[in-house]
């Protein structure tokens, strides 16, 4: 059961490896249709924290729901109901755009039927029709990245977690991820995405920003703007940053 | 000049950082050669014997006994019947029966000549051999003493010299076949994994573009693993020295030459097999399954090679093991110096050549 | 259970997709059976002889006569002096060298001792050991028949009591290497290529990123390790039915007991590999890493499986680290079934360890594989 309507619950959520803190007892909240920006620099934290959220790292301290499962004890239902799409936008090389969706959606439980079907409903969308034999290895980088997208939402989460779904591409591609984003939210979907872009910040409901392992700023783009009297997310991190 | 000694520092950093390999890379060998130096050999012990005795009379409990006594054998049981015997050989246990034939004294003292048929399990024809060898040996030495107390004309003796290995210790044998394996198999092994994996990670092409030329920088990877497996190769030699008594007949000196020579011609193998594996996972398999069985069973390091078939013989001459094996065993068990073994030493210099060679070759097209 | 087949599906499409490794995953071993087969053998023959005539008579030429006509023996050449002698073993050209001293007839034939002089090159000690018992065997040959004829046949002179031993080689009459060894080598390549492919697999996955997205899957351990296990298994039991074929064909090794035993057997044993492999994968990092240590065990396993040398003749606290070793049982397995015919009853000790063994292998490779950190 939900409180609130929070998909997500962080409650002074701690990481540390050794005498390494990562994550440092953050707090923060994620509404249901949210699109939720994970922000913070290179080593801020933010994998460490998300890999915790989606049940692949057990919590040093501090307690976190997400979906209404605890991820330290219920990891494997929050599975259940989230998608995934990695940093190394992991799909498999060598095998083909169908095969990859074949395989995940089998994972996840789909029948046979339901992945044919969600088969050609991707491809059409992605204009991979032709490319459904190709392998994933061959693809262009922006192609590869969308198409991991949407094998993380085959079996049709409630949550989504991207972590830093747009590196390394160039800013039209990027654009074309952010509006199947978009698309998703609408759909009622809970976007939470990490990112080191901070021009991608406008484009969430809610942002956050991790500077060395604890959250320095949460709010809406918007107002943070207007508290750090910045012009862009950029200088409100900047801002951030130096003081 | 700068620019390769900082690269090679580098390859250096790499290495020590990844403790777990370099854990293997040195407590493996050592590990092996303990475990070889004292598990693996050749001679038999405590064989579990059944004797099938036909006669039960004084003379056939003295033989019994006798062969009792050996340290080779160990009575298991007494059967019989014959249809005994595959009962017994299908349990496993017993390695070999011993039918002695009905009236045995009887037969020994008025025909001077009685019959000990000694039955072998011999799936395992090397050990079957060896028993009937040693049993045969025990019996002729009973027969000996039998016959002492009259002398015989005519009597052809001789006076035998084991040289090289006078209490044929088997560990003189194999301790030399395991120093060459594990040289070779890690070193080949090394090289090919760090070129390759530089060829999958992509950075191979950053190298390559840098001012070091091809050549350092196949090079500059391989010099430390130099030092590594010599590094090894003293820690075997100094434990095979000490633990299991193997002589230095010869010059350390050399042996210490003609090891790094080997460890070079294993590195330029690995090198030849990393210009033609795309991936990692295809260098090792070829480093470990391609080399694995055909260096331990065509080196000499076991099986003798002048047993095999020619055709064999003549592949196993492509084996840089096999020549080191026969360099080592000169220089540590013979005392040779290199007089005698400038024509294995050449061979091994040769295929270094030709190793590095084909693998410059290989590069050359690959950057144009 | 409905994801283990979609594992198994992705497993088996990556590896026939692989188009470097598939040559070495069937060609090689089979290539290697074909050709090392004939080369693992404790035969002694062609041993390199030499010899030292001093006496240059009729007697000393019928004795290396005998040396010629046998077939253990390579008679190469005599050497002039016992310097040449030592100088060609120290290099290798020879490894017996039988030494006849001057006057070696008229001293025989007036009753006087003057041995005969042996050196044999002792680095190898079983084998100097069996050059040894071959030289005496011959000599004493030969000594009889000289006593025969030289004496008086007369029941009154001494004779000398022989005890005569006949071999009798049970399952392997000619004694014939290559029906144990071509199993054996079979058995090491199956182990070897399934023991790496496992080794390799789980670590890939680690180090090229897509574990990570399985972990965030429902999958269940369980699944995921069995998917992985079964595409391998499948590998191990083709090659090892590649390779009975060629057994059968190319070396018509003889197979007495049950072939479906068998297979029976080595389809557990292989779980134990593959078991090990898996193991081995969830504990480290590289690729690098789990090759090294598969390789270490390997190596271990091989030399220590009674295969090239006798258990029973290593020390009691190596025999007990070979219960540990999974070839060791099926070299045993093998040679019980294939040679000698034995039952399943025969062969159940071995049986149940493997199987066992295999449990708990599995097991550790199920609990050691960590969906969360």
């Amino acid at each position: 059961m939900m409180k609130n309507n929070y998909v997500i619950e962080v409650k002074e959520l701690t990481k540390m490896f050794g005498d390494f803190t990562a994550v440092s007892a953050i707090t923060f909240d994620v509404k249901q249709g949210e699109i939720f920006g994970f922000l913070g620099a290179n080593g801020a934290g933010k994998t460490t924290a998300m890999k915790m959220l989606i049940g692949i790292s057990k919590p040093t301290a501090g307690d976190a729901k997400v979906a209404g499962f605890d991820v330290a004890s219920e990891a494997e239902d929050i599975k259940k109901n989230i998608g995934y799409m990695s940093q190394k936008f992991a799909l498999y090389d060598d095998l083909t755009v169908k095969e990859n969706i074949t395989f995940f959606g089998g994972i996840y439980g789909l029948t046979r039927a339901k992945i044919k079907e969600k088969t050609n409903e991707l491809t059409a969308e992605l204009g991979l029709k032709d490319l459904t034999d190709q392998l994933v290895g061959a693809l262009p980088l922006g192609w590869k990245q969308k198409l991991a997208f949407s094998v993380s939402l085959l079996h049709e989460p409630k949550i989504v977690f991207l972590d830093e779904p747009t590196g390394g591409v160039d800013p039209i591609t990027r654009r074309q991820f952010w509006e199947m984003i978009y698309k998703s939210a609408n759909k009622g979907t809970t976007i939470f995405v990490t990112t080191h872009y901070m021009d991608e910040a406008e484009y969430c409901d809610r942002v956050s920003i991790m500077v060395n392992g604890k959250i320095e700023a949460l709010d809406s783009p918007k107002n943070l703007k207007e508290q750090y009297n910045a012009e862009t997310m950029n200088d409100v991190f900047l801002k951030l940053a130096r003081g | 000049m700068k620019q390769f000694r900082g690269f090679v520092i580098k390859e250096f950093y790499h290495i020590f950082r990844d403790k777990r390999s370099l854990f293997i890379l040195f407590g493996m060998p050592v590990a092996q050669i303990l475990l070889f130096g004292f598990a693996i050999t050749n001679e038999i012990n405590n064989v579990d014997i059944a004797v099938l005795d036909h006669s039960k009379d004084a003379t056939t409990e003295e033989i019994i006994n006798s062969i009792s006594a050996s340290e080779y054998f160990s009575i298991d049981q007494f059967i019989e019947r014959e249809a005994d015997i595959e009962t017994v050989f299908k349990q496993g246990k017993v390695k070999a029966v011993l039918n002695i034939e009905k009236d045995f004294s009887r037969k020994l003292i008025k025909e001077g000549k009685a019959y000990v048929q000694i039955i072998t399990d011999a799936t395992d024809p090397n050990t079957a051999n060896t028993i009937f060898n040693y049993v045969t040996a025990i019996l002729q030495k009973y027969q000996g003493t039998q016959n002492k107390s009259t002398e015989f004309p005519y009597q052809i003796a001789a006076q035998t010299r084991m040289v090289y290995n006078p209490e044929l210790k088997s560990v003189f044998m194999f301790v030399p076949g395991v120093m060459t394996i594990i040289l070779m198999l890690v070193s080949a092994m090394m090289t090919s994994i760090s070129i390759t994996r530089e060829k999958e990670l992509g950075t191979m092409e950053i190298l390559l573009v840098s001012p070091l030329k091809p050549f350092q920088v196949i090079v500059g990877k391989v010099v430390p693993y130099i030092f590594l497996s010599v590094i090894n190769a003293i820690v075997i030699v100094v434990l095979s020295i000490f633990i299991f008594k193997m002589p230095v007949e010869g010059s350390l000196f050399l042996l210490g030459l003609e090891s790094v020579l080997f460890i070079v011609t294993a590195l330029a193998l690995g090198i030849l097999i990393s210009s033609i594996a795309q991936t990692q996972q295809t260098a090792m398999m070829i480093s470990l399954m391609g080399l694995m069985l055909p260096v331990i069973l065509l080196s000499g390091f076991i099986f003798p090679i002048s047993s095999m078939p020619v055709i064999l013989q003549i592949i196993s001459n492509i084996v840089p093991a096999k020549w080191f094996i026969i360099i080592i065993k000169g220089i540590m068990l013979k005392g040779v110096g290199l007089w005698f073994i400038w024509k294995e030493t050449l061979i091994l210099l040769g295929m270094t050549v030709f190793f590095i060679g084909l693998s410059v070759k290989k590069y050359k097209i690959r950057l144009e | 259970m409905k994801t283990i087949g979609f594992i198994i599906q992705k497993e088996f499409k990556q590896i026939f997709r692989n188009k470097g490794m598939l040559p070495i995953i069937f060609v090689m071993p089979m290539v290697q059976l074909l050709i090392l087969a004939n080369a693992a053998t404790f035969e002694i023959k062609n041993i390199k002889f030499a010899y030292l005539d001093n006496d240059r008579t009729p007697t000393s030429r019928a004795l290396l006569d005998k040396f010629n006509a046998s077939t253990y023996f390579n008679v190469l050449t005599d050497y002039a002096s016992g310097k040449k002698a030592n100088s060609a073993m120290l290099n290798g050209d020879v490894d017996v060298v039988l030494e006849i001293p001057p006057y070696f007839e008229r001293d025989l034939i007036n009753e006087k001792h003057n041995d005969l002089g042996l050196t044999i090159n002792a680095i190898d000690g079983a084998t100097a050991g069996v050059e040894s018992v071959y030289v005496s065997q011959i000599i004493q040959s030969f000594n009889k028949n000289l006593r025969t004829e030289l004496m008086q046949v007369s029941d009154n002179s001494a004779k000398p009591v022989q005890i005569t031993t006949i071999p009798s080689f049970w399952y392997n009459e000619t004694l014939n290497y290559k029906t144990f060894m071509v199993p054996g080598i079979l058995v090491l390549l199956v182990t070897m290529i399934t023991l790496f492919l496992s080794g390799m697999n789980i670590v890939r996955e680690k180090e090229i990123g897509t574990l990570e997205q399985i972990n965030v899957t429902p999958i269940l351990k369980r699944e995921f390790i069995i998917g992985k296990l079964f595409p391998f298994w499948i590998i191990g039991m083709g090659l090892l039915t590649i390779g009975l074929i060629i057994a059968k064909l190319i070396f018509d090794i003889p197979i007495v007991g049950s072939l479906a035993l068998m297979y029976a057997y080595t389809s557990v044993y292989i779980f134990v590999v593959l078991g090990i492999g898996l193991f081995i994968s969830n504990f480290t990092d590289t690729q690098q890493q789990a090759m090294f240590i598969a390789w270490f065990f390997m190596v271990i396993f091989i030399l220590m499986s009674g295969l090239f040398t006798p258990i029973e003749s290593m020390p009691k606290w190596a025999q007990a680290i070979t219960e540990f070793n999974p070839i060791k049982y099926f070299v045993e397995v093998m040679r019980m079934v294939m040679l000698k015919g034995s039952s399943f009853t025969d062969i159940l000790p071995q049986f149940a360890k493997t199987l066992v063994y295999a449990f708990i292998m599995n097991g550790l490779a199920v609990w050691s594989y960590k969906k969360q950190e």
